[in-house]
């Protein structure tokens, strides 16, 4: 499969803070890839250099061929940008919105619509609401409806659900999947780790670095080994009693219970007790099923 | 440049600006109040200036002086007395501004052919109305002393008038005023309406989007300010139109010099305006940058106080001021009916600030970072 997204090598800095460092990626064409990683990791900027809006400081990225740098112009006509903050007019009609976006990129409104109209459809019930009138779920529509007017071959999504209530944001990862259909290479970042199965593939991203990229089951391969829940009633003393126990990597809140990730050799039915030892009458410690935010956890706890 | 990516882009800012629930109404009811209250209110033309007289002289001379300046729209004659001390209560109770004393033996002395002064004193705590009241006693007892002689078919060594005052010949502080005004307008119009509107955008965030687009930035800007300058000319002619209809104050010049004047100084304003905007981050940020420049530009570009009152060095500060040009311009046309080819330093440091503040302000725009 071809890479349609290629970045070697890119370093970032804004003063004395580095915002990326060394970060090289690929996304293969028709793929949904997740960037997956925690407020102020890196995501936002790399997105800003990926649509030509800001300029690396070392290293190079390529979208659709084309150069960040150098093509921007013609980089600027393949890409589709919905960036975090909704960045629509507030002041023009949902349908003056699309029609606007449209007309910039030398389109008709009918020629792609095809292409947004599962999106599109729940917005044409109020084409004359002035876009700012929009609740978030709907405005999010418009802005992704805007950002595809132009059949874009790449679709950049920065953080697209943040702030959507969960029923919105499954739909919303249903209408990627049926973009990825019509083949669109979607990347999308999220701080949601529950979103990253989701994707078919995903880079976790921390303070500016790549710690992995492989596919979700892949990366999630060999969690569940040494991983377990742990709950009693009284869960902050059982949460220090736990990070004193021998045998134990690291004790972290997971819903609501907690998750704990052991070393080779760690008991639990000793370590039950040793918890009823110290008060923790009602202690449990049972296998967990390990995912993405486990994952995270290790790999952002190793890198330090 | 793209104009098919313009008419868009402006049909956008057009009816974004008809949607903004205050901008229209600020097009047009600023011009139309600055012209209408302004005049009246930041006035320092004087009338009805309260003379007391001292009139040691009583002779037929003397009460035809009195007269006369009691006669003239601009002085009122308070109160007539026979000591400086009983006048100088009626300007102590505010009744007065400016005491007039005749000497005694003033006529006999006028016809002995010596020169008898009349003695003016003005009231210093309201400076202008005391001295304005002042030289317009000058006037009016000159005024009434050529007419004597004329009667009379003397001539004599007379002491004149020493204030004659140019094409405002009684100093009517509005026709000074209202074609300076139009700066202010210009101002706001030209340069800080675009500059906060793209500051908006910025702080709004659509900007983002729009960056992504193949928009270029010279017609993103100039969708910004097109829009603008047809508002500014608009305004400058219903301006043109209330100091006609209102006031009776029509340009002793062309027309032409006058809208001339006003492209040029718009687009100083707009560059201005955009790089303002290039270095601010916030709605607020751009505020504050602009209320800076707005005091500086209407304190010292001889809007309100002459700039030939100012201390010398201030003076060589105000040919960095741009607005100055532009009054200096609209004064001489409507006033003295000056043509472009008297105004044409004038019309050159225009042109020169709109060259620097347009190129400052896309060396400033930055679509990337």
């Amino acid at each position: 499969m071809n890479d349609i997204i290629e970045i070697q090598g890119i370093t970032k800095r804004y003063s004395k803070l580095t915002a990326l460092s060394q970060v090289t990626l690929s996304v293969p064409q028709g793929s949904v890839f997740g960037l997956i990683g925690p407020d102020g990791a890196g995501k936002t900027t790399l997105y800003q250099i990926l649509t030509t809006l800001l300029n690396p400081d070392e290293g190079t990225a390529t979208v659709a061929g084309l150069d960040v740098v150098k093509d921007f112009r013609r980089l600027r006509t393949v890409i589709g940008y919905m960036p975090e903050k909704f960045s629509l007019y507030p002041d023009l009609t949902v349908s003056e919105n699309l029609q606007f976006f449209a007309s910039l990129f030398g389109v008709g409104v009918n020629e792609n619509f095809d292409l947004i109209a599962p999106i599109f459809g729940q917005l044409e019930k109020f084409p004359g609401r002035m876009a700012g009138a929009l609740s978030g779920g709907m405005k999010q529509k418009l802005a992704l409806s805007c950002a595809l007017i132009h059949r874009p071959s790449v679709l950049l999504l920065d953080e697209p659900t943040t702030g959507v209530d969960a029923v919105s944001r499954s739909e919303f990862w249903d209408m990627l999947a049926q973009l990825k259909e019509k083949g669109i290479t979607i990347l999308v970042s999220t701080s949601y780790m529950d979103e990253a199965e989701r994707c078919d593939r995903i880079a976790l991203i921390n303070k500016g670095k790549i710690l992995d990229v492989d596919t979700p089951q892949e990366l999630i391969k060999g969690l569940d080994k040494n991983l377990y829940n742990a709950s009693a009633s009284d869960m902050y003393p059982l949460l220090e009693a736990l990070r004193r126990l021998p045998g134990v990597d690291d004790c972290y809140t997971f819903g609501a219970t907690l998750h704990v990730a052991t070393r080779d050799g760690f008991n639990p039915a000793e370590a039950i007790l040793d918890l009823r030892r110290q008060g923790l009458a009602d202690a449990r410690i049972y296998p967990a099923k390990g995912n993405i935010e486990d994952l995270f956890i290790k790999l952002a706890k190793n890198d330090g | 440049m793209n104009v098919t990516t313009l008419k868009i882009l402006l049909r956008k800012e057009v009816l974004l600006i008809r949607r903004n629930p205050i901008i229209p109404r600020l097009i047009v009811a600023m011009p139309i109040l600055v012209m209408l209250i302004i005049p009246l209110v930041a006035t320092l033309d004087v009338k009805n200036v309260g003379v007391a007289v001292v009139d040691n002289d009583r002779t037929m001379l003397s009460r035809r002086i009195i007269t006369d300046m009691d006669a003239s729209e601009y002085l009122s004659v308070a109160g007539c007395f026979f000591s400086y001390d009983e006048a100088f209560r009626l300007v102590e109770r505010g009744e007065a501004d400016a005491i007039v004393t005749i000497p005694k033996d003033y006529l006999n002395d006028l016809a002995n052919g010596e020169k008898p002064d009349i003695d003016l004193k003005a009231n210093g705590v309201n400076a202008t109305k005391g001295t304005l009241g002042a030289q317009y006693a000058t006037m009016s007892i000159a005024g009434t002393l050529s007419r004597w002689q004329a009667e009379q078919g003397i001539s004599l060594a007379l002491p004149q008038a020493s204030t004659v005052n140019l094409y405002n010949p009684t100093l009517n502080f509005r026709n000074y005023m209202i074609p300076a005004l139009m700066v202010v307008l210009l101002i706001i119009i030209c340069g800080f309406l675009p500059a906060l509107n793209l500051v908006s955008e910025k702080e709004s965030g659509t900007i983002e989007a729009m960056n992504v687009t193949p928009v270029g930035r010279l017609e993103f800007v100039l969708s910004k300010l097109i829009p603008y300058w047809v508002a500014g000319i608009l305004v400058v002619t219903v301006g043109i139109l209330i100091g006609w209809l209102v006031y009776g104050l029509v340009p002793e010049g062309s027309i032409a010099s006058i809208y001339l004047a006003a492209i040029l100084f718009s687009l100083v304003m707009s560059g201005l305006g955009v790089f303002i905007s290039n270095k601010s981050a916030t709605i607020l940020q751009s505020i504050f940058m602009m209320f800076a420049f707005i005091v500086v530009f209407q304190l010292m570009g001889g809007l309100f106080t002459p700039i030939a009152s100012m201390p010398q060095w201030a003076q060589y500060i105000t040919y960095a001021i741009p607005p100055r040009y532009f009054i200096e311009i609209m004064r001489a046309v409507y006033l003295k009916g000056a043509t472009m080819a008297d105004l044409w330093p004038q019309y050159a440091a225009l042109t020169g600030f709109a060259l620097l503040f347009c190129l400052v302000a896309s060396l400033t725009y930055k679509k990337r970072t």
